[in-house]
């Protein structure tokens, strides 16, 4: 028993390095957005310090981080959900139904997603001119949704093959339809795992940080943009950089740890058996 | 496995009328994403194509015509070019190494009963939150910067000099960046593959005799190689394009030490607004891409028929 105890407590020593030390980079961003610029590059480094909350009302008169962050929510959102819309019934169809195309039309939907942006970038910017898409919501929404479609289609079929098949043979000699298969049995048993595959397909979206940077300047820019906004080389306000930083990632942050116990059962569905 | 799927066999024979007909009722199901993907896919690339055919730069349009395989001939005897294709290849193999290799025994680690694991968990995890740009922005300034960042602090504090890590070990420096915002990802995926274990199972070949590197090589690996593949998918698919990162912290340089496919093309698209050069750039990366896909998609193909 003692022995136990003791790997234990060197578990909880190994395992709280590690984190702390993963963590450190955003713990140390955070503390920074509270000091003021003096302080922030004093050295040696200040661990106490007065907070200060200067750099946040700094950020508002510089830029409408609301704004920003709008864009940046209904970007998301908007593309998982036509994501999901689209992906859904062609995951259903593929784990459920599967002909003998279906294994390849899965992988060369994965293949899409390795398409270099950059190998398309001037097409892309040049079709959404030409449809004045440039600097519109609807044109990072269509593109996000594109991009990430092929990864929610893979993950929404692994869950659908995970579904016991005996539950819906049951259902199926009851007489039950297609529709009243998909509906009433199978969406209830996948919504964990469809849940998190939105929420991974919210985060990538929110992180995107090609396409945001290329095809937006002010009206449609989420806060990747806000944040290139600041990176300029010329003066180093790093403490106004940490605030901005901080609003930027806080609730995408805060949205991962609330769901991260369903997104860790979401992409082990997808991955493992 | 091999049980259900006997069942499912038994089950299956019988009703094959009902079957087909529900399988014509299910391809308008995929097409709309099927159609989505191929627009997506074909348009750009088709347009690609003609752009790389064509000596087409934005700053003087007028000039444009159609001059076959010039572009290409250019690039491809531009050691820039070749340069950025190693520093790709680079980029993907070490990043992949050491985000799988330390994942896994992160994964581990993080499977053993300690105090407080949830909310190191949580911690741990964190980083893969983190948009590319803060990310980089937050490791260039606070970590790696050589005068004011903690690196260089803390290594002076010990009376060694400072690294100047964007001018001495760029690469490397992108590498550990990268690193660290998807080390969080394959720890979640390996830790939970690792909790799905059979813990009967290690402990049936404990009792057996086996000791911890027996366990691990012939219990735990085989059962994480799926989980392991689709990592490495995961992270090639988003290696190949490493973006943000450089963009914000190196610009490619010094020189071109940290330029990367992706980055050689942006260069040539979007500070020398040469069209049809980017466009040839463009079409390499795609084929370069492709290859590795392949070989990606037969290991993942393989892992499909379950």
């Amino acid at each position: 028993m003692p022995q136990k105890t003791s790997r234990r407590l060197l578990f909880t020593l190994l395992g709280w390095f590690v984190a702390c030390s993963l963590f450190f980079p955003i713990f140390w961003m955070f503390l920074t957005s509270f000091k003021t610029e003096v302080a922030a590059v004093a050295t040696p480094p200040q661990l106490f310090f007065r907070p200060t909350l200067e750099n946040y009302v700094a950020i508002q008169d510089r830029a409408n981080y609301f704004n920003y962050a709008l864009n940046s929510v209904a970007v998301s959102l908007g593309s998982t959900i036509l994501a999901l819309l689209l992906a859904v019934p062609a995951a259903y169809a593929m784990a459920f139904f599967p002909t003998k195309r279906t294994k390849s039309t899965l992988l060369w939907m994965l293949s899409t997603r390795m398409l270099p942006p950059v190998g398309v970038l001037v097409p892309i910017y040049i079709l959404c001119r030409n449809a004045r898409l440039l600097d519109t919501r609807i044109g990072l929404i269509i593109i996000y949704t594109l991009i990430n479609l092929p990864i929610v289609v893979w993950m929404i079929y692994s869950f659908f093959k995970d579904v016991p098949k005996d539950i819906l043979e049951a259902d199926r000699m009851d007489g039950a339809n297609t529709r009243q298969e998909l509906i009433h049995v199978l969406l209830p048993l996948a919504l964990p795992g469809i849940a998190s595959t939105a929420l991974l397909s919210i985060i990538l979206s929110w992180n995107e940080a090609f396409w945001s940077l290329n095809l937006t300047t002010a009206n449609a820019a989420p806060l990747t943009a806000f944040i290139a906004s600041f990176s300029s080389p010329q003066g180093l306000f790093w403490a106004k950089l940490s605030a901005a930083s901080t609003l930027a990632i806080a609730p995408i942050l805060i949205f991962g740890w609330l769901s991260q116990r369903q997104l860790v059962r979401g992409l082990t569905f997808g991955a493992v058996k | 496995m091999s049980s259900s799927l006997a069942v499912e066999h038994h089950n299956e024979t019988p009703p094959t009328q009902k079957r087909n007909k529900r399988q014509v009722a299910t391809l308008p199901l995929v097409a709309p994403s099927v159609i989505a993907l191929l627009l997506w896919m074909i348009v750009p690339l088709v347009m690609t194509v003609w752009f790389s055919f064509q000596r087409y730069n934005l700053l003087n349009p007028g000039a444009r015509k159609f001059i076959g395989i010039e572009n290409f001939t250019f690039i491809l005897s531009d050691p820039a070019l070749w340069n950025s294709i190693g520093i790709t290849i680079i980029l993907v193999v070490s990043v992949l190494a050491i985000t799988i290799g330390l994942g896994t025994l992160l994964a581990i680690l993080f499977d053993q009963d300690f105090y407080g694991q949830g909310i190191a968990r949580v911690l741990a995890i964190s980083p893969f939150f983190v948009m590319p740009t803060v990310s980089a922005l937050v490791w260039k300034n606070m970590l790696m910067h050589p005068v004011n960042g903690l690196f260089a602090q803390f290594t002076r504090s010990l009376g060694l000099g400072a690294i100047d890590w964007f001018a001495d070990f760029p690469l490397l420096a992108i590498i550990i960046i990268v690193s660290w915002e998807w080390l969080p990802f394959a720890l979640l995926i390996l830790l939970t593959a690792i909790q799905s274990l059979d813990h009967d199972q290690l402990e049936a070949a404990r009792m057996d005799g086996a000791n911890a590197l027996a366990l691990f090589r012939f219990v735990m690996l085989p059962h994480l190689s799926r989980a392991i593949a689709v990592v490495a998918m995961i992270e090639t698919i988003f290696f190949l394009t490493i973006f943000a990162e450089i963009f914000v912290t190196t610009g490619g340089g010094p020189g071109v030490a940290t330029t990367n496919l992706a980055y050689y093309i942006f260069l040539r698209a979007l500070l020398e607004f040469d069209v049809g050069g980017a466009s040839a750039g463009g079409l390499i990366a795609v084929i370069l891409a492709n290859i590795a896909a392949i070989f990606l998609m037969r290991s993942v193909a393989r892992n499909l028929d379950t």
